[in-house]
């Protein structure tokens, strides 16, 4: 602390003439100025990346902004057109379907495997690591391997239902087919949302005393009376926080729905995201693709709503 | 179920049913990985085979599409932009949230709760609704279509982030040993660097992993702001420059998946702990 003490020494000579620099000093060592300078970059950061952008998407979608050329305000064309739109419409309707039935399955299996996982098992963290992988690798790699897994031809999903007796051949193209392909996007995010769900709850059902399970076991609680009284309602909280996180990064996905199926067959797996990047990137319309993007903003100011509201005030 | 002591036989019969309900899921999350790796080995003739059994390699393995994605396209150099915009990224945001998260974690000013609930929000802001004005910020930079937008451009999710995360780990650090470092003569900037941070270490260490494995990952910016080939990340580039035309070559397509999947695997297989517990921290805490 060599430096600190010279420091103080410096301050307290300084006292009949301090120089500039101690001054600084002192200054800079005042709690509320320290705590403004180290919060600063964080602040440049999310004004300029994340604030002023998101400024910029409400403008883009008042004007007739295309790539390469500045636009004029157009006022609420752009809401109007793609309100009107058909493609736009079925986006609604699949972002609805696909986060609504993603979730609900991504809440029952998560629990489900929760629990599993919270049992004593010999191979107990190898089994955690397998199931948590999905959530670690690169989304669009793995779904490049889905991808094949559904190929019309040489689906190795269609294979095995063939030989088990579940279908006959040749089975559903899955991604040309309109509710098969939905179900599939569906299928992926699943597959790889389910991890986070099991984890998180894990730590919840870990953090649940054991006498709350004995006390019911003492009262004559069956396995589902103990679920159904201690368990869930102590995972509440806990559940709060992860469906809510889970609903906005399902809302808002992109990765799945772009790699597997571009949108298709017909639009009828587009999501705002997919459907912005195609209408504001590869058609350059800038103005209706931020319109667009936009629609994923109620959702999110609904979840940080309700987060701030009752989730961080406990 | 009885309190008290279980009988030899129903412990057994409790691990079969635990074992039977879990290998399922065990099955269901690695079974594309094995599919990725068993396709990448497999020759064309099999692999087109009707009636070849698609679990199995029957005719031989081959490293065919391995020498293709080595010699015949970018396949390094995608890897390699990966590796320094991972790198960058991180390190940037890592110096950031440090310095933000003591701040939020620990300083008492006017407005520092504000500033708590602004990272909180924006950590919530998924990365698809701000694509189409970022990708117009990174022109107006003069850093389209180079590795740089994306150095910028990451930070934006992993700061809140990492924040978050660290704020975390801060507030678990008792008051009084800065205090002591404080009244000792030290700085507050001494006392955050050689007190608190070596203090941290396991909060720094999981937003480490996590930075890495986001920005590695992240697909969606970086396949917006980026078209020319050689500035690619390895994700997009494997997803989107090995497909040519209608004909999808699948054996080199999961070939480059296994590879530029291989760090990730490699960290994680190494650091599994710590993924556990960040993901926990960062999704709970606070």
């Amino acid at each position: 602390m060599a430096v600190g003490q010279r420091a103080i020494e410096a301050a307290g000579t300084g006292v009949a003439r301090p120089g500039p620099l101690a001054r600084a000093r002192e200054w800079w060592e005042q709690e509320h100025v320290f705590g403004y300078g180290l919060i600063l970059p964080a602040l440049l950061l999310i004004v300029c990346l994340v604030a002023y952008p998101f400024g910029m998407a409400i403008y883009f979608s008042l004007s007739d902004y295309w790539v390469g050329s500045p636009g004029n305000f157009v006022g609420l064309e752009n809401f109007r057109d793609i309100l009107g739109n058909e493609v736009f419409q079925r986006t609604v309707y699949n972002s609805f379907v696909f986060t609504s039935i993603a979730v609900a399955f991504k809440i029952v299996l998560g629990v489900w495997l929760a629990m599993l996982l919270f049992r004593n098992f010999k191979l107990k963290r190898l089994i955690r690591g397998a199931v948590l992988l999905p959530w670690v690798i690169p989304t669009a790699l793995s779904t490049l391997a889905w991808w094949w897994m559904f190929d019309s031809l040489y689906s190795v999903v269609n294979w095995t239902a063939i030989r088990l007796g579940i279908i006959s051949p040749p089975g559903p193209n899955w991604l040309g087919m309109t509710e098969y392909a939905m179900a599939a996007v569906i299928a992926v995010n699943v597959w790889r949302g389910l991890p986070f769900f099991a984890i998180i709850v894990l730590a919840g059902l870990v953090s649940i005393p054991r006498e709350y399970y004995e006390a019911a076991e003492v009262d004559g609680a069956s396995s589902w009376g103990r679920f159904r009284h201690v368990t869930l309602p102590l995972l509440k909280p806990v559940l709060a926080v992860v469906i809510l996180f889970s609903t906005i990064f399902t809302f808002s996905d992109f990765n799945i729905v772009y790699v597997m199926t571009r949108g298709g067959p017909v639009n009828t797996t587009h999501l705002f995201a997919t459907l912005a990047y195609q209408v504001g990137l590869n058609g350059g319309n800038l103005g209706q693709g931020a319109a667009i993007s936009l629609f994923l903003f109620p959702m999110l100011a609904a979840v940080v709503f309700l987060q701030l509201r009752y989730i961080r005030k406990e | 179920m009885v309190v008290g002591v279980r009988s030899r036989g129903a412990r057994i019969r409790s691990a079969a049913f635990g074992y039977a309900n879990v290998l399922p899921f065990v099955f269901f999350a690695l079974f594309p990985f094995y599919y990725m790796v068993i396709t990448s080995l497999k020759s064309d003739t099999e692999l087109y085979n009707l009636k070849a059994v698609p679990f199995l390699i029957q005719t031989g393995v081959i490293t065919d599409n391995y020498h293709y994605l080595f010699f015949k396209t970018e396949f390094w150099t995608w890897m390699k932009n990966s590796l320094i915009i991972s790198v960058t990224a991180t390190s940037i945001s890592l110096v950031i949230a440090i310095l933000a998260g003591y701040s939020l974690a620990r300083l008492r000013f006017p407005g520092v709760n504000s500033f708590g609930t602004a990272v909180f929000i924006t950590y919530l802001v998924p990365p698809t609704l701000l694509f189409l004005p970022l990708s117009q910020v990174v022109v107006w930079l003069g850093i389209s279509d180079t590795i740089w937008a994306l150095i910028v451009t990451y930070p934006t999710f992993l700061v809140p982030f990492s924040t978050w995360l660290l704020m975390g780990y801060f507030r678990t650090i008792p008051r009084e040993v800065e205090e002591c470092a404080l009244v000792d003569g030290a700085s507050r900037l001494q006392t955050l660097v050689r007190i608190v941070l070596p203090m941290a270490v396991p909060g720094i260490v999981c937003v480490v992993l996590f930075g890495f494995t986001l920005t590695w990952n992240e697909f969606t910016y970086a396949l917006t702001f980026i078209s020319q080939t050689a500035n690619k990340t390895a994700v997009v580039g494997v997803t989107a420059d090995l497909i040519r035309g209608d004909i999808y070559y699948w054996g080199s397509l999961m070939a480059g998946a296994v590879l530029a999947s291989l760090p990730i695997v490699i960290i994680y297989v190494w650091f599994l702990d710590y993924y556990v517990s960040g993901l926990t921290a960062g999704a709970v805490k606070g």
